[in-house]
């Protein structure tokens, strides 16, 4: 392979002129960061809320598989194009006018996006952590006299809610890789910088090595603090603490 | 609301989107589809075998590939692929490579290490009898591979392959990033020549849409079906 290599360029002053090509490489991790924790967060709570109402009888069990199905069946880029384009349209002239004219409205858009996207996810893994528990303990709630909003608080959400944490950690990991989607809306994250340094100095393989280097980085984190939450909230008496083997405590 | 708004947009150009971006999108799917599944199964073979070198490399492979966005991916072969085929070929300059092939490349070897993850469940819910009885029979690995946990792994990772693959289908949406005419790269030529983005964005929704979930609710009666059996 004839290419040039040219590790020092990452030492180079930048295009724009704020400093180096490894200085807007950073930059884009940050916005890759933030973009990821915010959205994760949004995915979170959304996915929570949805999650539990499609494990309670009746109707809105239909609203959240809406919801989630919605969510699931268009493309992410389609998703951050409908944010970024369409949604400003629809709304109120003043509200929407905001919204395009935000100085970081690519952001703020790709926040949304992502964040919605995977709260669809989450919302799966979420009832599926419910339906996991024994039907026993959701009897066992009525046979105490608690309501239905009272069993969730109090017996099913604090199990079902430690038991997904395991499949969350790949949701996790996805959010972190999927916020690449959002240079197609503008968004200078950690790829699309990658993708500027090659476009400005053609040194390709450089540019893309780094950015790989900082994903794999990032993953090694994400997984690495899930593991630790999921350590400090295990339930206790699971096979997933003790292992099969372990004694009865 | 959709007063101000000219859906005829996308009467006047559904055979452009249609039959040069969804031609494009359904294309790439289906030989992206076979490409991983065949390369995923080899991985997944390699991920289960006795030596520790295979099994090493196959898991580092898949873990490094899940590890990083597939827009990075997308972008690495996209100046890969013409230095890798100057390689094969013996060239000193690095082939021109067609949008289609560079794609092609790209998502073969990027699906494969989802489809490894599946194959390999497959394969691990197998019964250990089963090599054994073939064992018996005299087969090589080979044989006990293709004649009787192969196809059983198949059969009943068939759903979980497909839904994959509808995965799949959304993730082509992404080589808008290189330019190509696909179904969104399509869609986003006109709305661009036009000034109808709301439109056009709106529709390629609603097209993804249908055909995602309608293909889901296939799987789903396909999942019934298989499981029944079992």
């Amino acid at each position: 392979m004839n290419y040039n290599w040219n590790w020092p360029i990452l030492m180079e002053t930048s295009v724009d002129g704020t400093g180096t090509y490894l200085d807007s490489l950073l930059w884009g991790l940050w916005w890759t960061v933030g973009t990821s924790l915010l959205a994760w967060a949004i995915a979170l709570l959304l996915g929570g809320v949805i999650g539990t109402l499609r494990s309670l009888p009746g109707r809105v069990a239909t609203i959240g598989n809406a919801y989630v199905e919605l969510f699931r069946n268009i493309p992410l880029l389609v998703q951050m194009f409908l944010w970024y384009f369409v949604v400003p349209e629809l709304l109120p002239e003043s509200l929407g006018h905001w919204l395009k004219t935000l100085p970081n409205s690519s952001f703020v858009t790709a926040v949304l996006a992502l964040g919605f996207y995977t709260s669809s996810r989450v919302a799966v893994q979420v009832t599926s952590g419910i339906f996991a528990l024994p039907r026993g303990q959701r009897m066992a709630g009525t046979a105490l006299g608690l309501t239905l909003p009272q069993t969730y608080r109090y017996v099913i959400l604090p199990q079902a809610l430690r038991i997904v944490i395991p499949p969350l950690t790949n949701e996790f990991v996805n959010v972190v890789k999927n916020s690449a989607v959002a240079l197609t809306i503008g968004l200078m994250e950690l790829t699309a910088s990658a993708r500027s340094m090659q476009e400005f100095t053609f040194q390709v393989f450089e540019a893309f090595t780094v950015a790989t280097l900082l994903y794999l980085a990032l993953n090694m984190i994400v997984v690495r603090l899930m593991r630790y939450i999921e350590r400090r909230t295990a339930v206790p008496g699971l096979i997933a603490v003790g292992g099969l083997s372990a004694g009865g405590k | 609301m959709f007063d101000a708004f000219d859906f005829d947009v996308i009467q006047r150009s559904w055979v452009y989107l249609f039959q040069t971006g969804m031609a494009f999108t359904l294309k790439l799917t289906l030989f992206a589809m076979i490409g991983g599944i065949v390369l995923g199964t080899l991985l997944a073979m390699m991920r289960l075998a006795s030596n520790p070198l295979l099994s090493r490399a196959a898991t580092a492979y898949v873990n490094f590939i899940r590890a990083i966005p597939l827009v990075l991916v997308i972008f690495w072969f996209y100046f890969l692929v013409p230095y890798i085929g100057a390689w094969l070929i013996g060239a000193d300059q690095p082939i021109a490579v067609g949008a289609f092939t560079s794609s092609l490349v790209t998502f073969i070897l990027f699906e494969a290490a989802y489809y490894c993850e599946i194959m390999r469940a497959g394969i691990q819910s197998i019964p250990r009898g089963q090599v054994w009885a073939g064992q018996a029979l005299g087969m090589n690995y080979w044989q006990t591979m293709s004649y009787i946990v192969l196809p059983q792994a198949f059969r009943n990772m068939l759903p979980v392959l497909l839904t994959q693959t509808i995965v799949l289908f959304q993730d082509v949406s992404l080589v808008y990033v290189l330019s190509i005419t696909d179904f969104v790269g399509a869609a986003s030529k006109v709305a661009h020549r036009d000034g109808r983005l709301v439109e056009m964005y709106l529709f390629v929704a609603l097209v993804y849409f249908v055909m995602c979930f309608g293909l889901s609710q296939l799987v789903k009666r396909l999942n019934r079906k298989v499981a029944v059996i079992r």
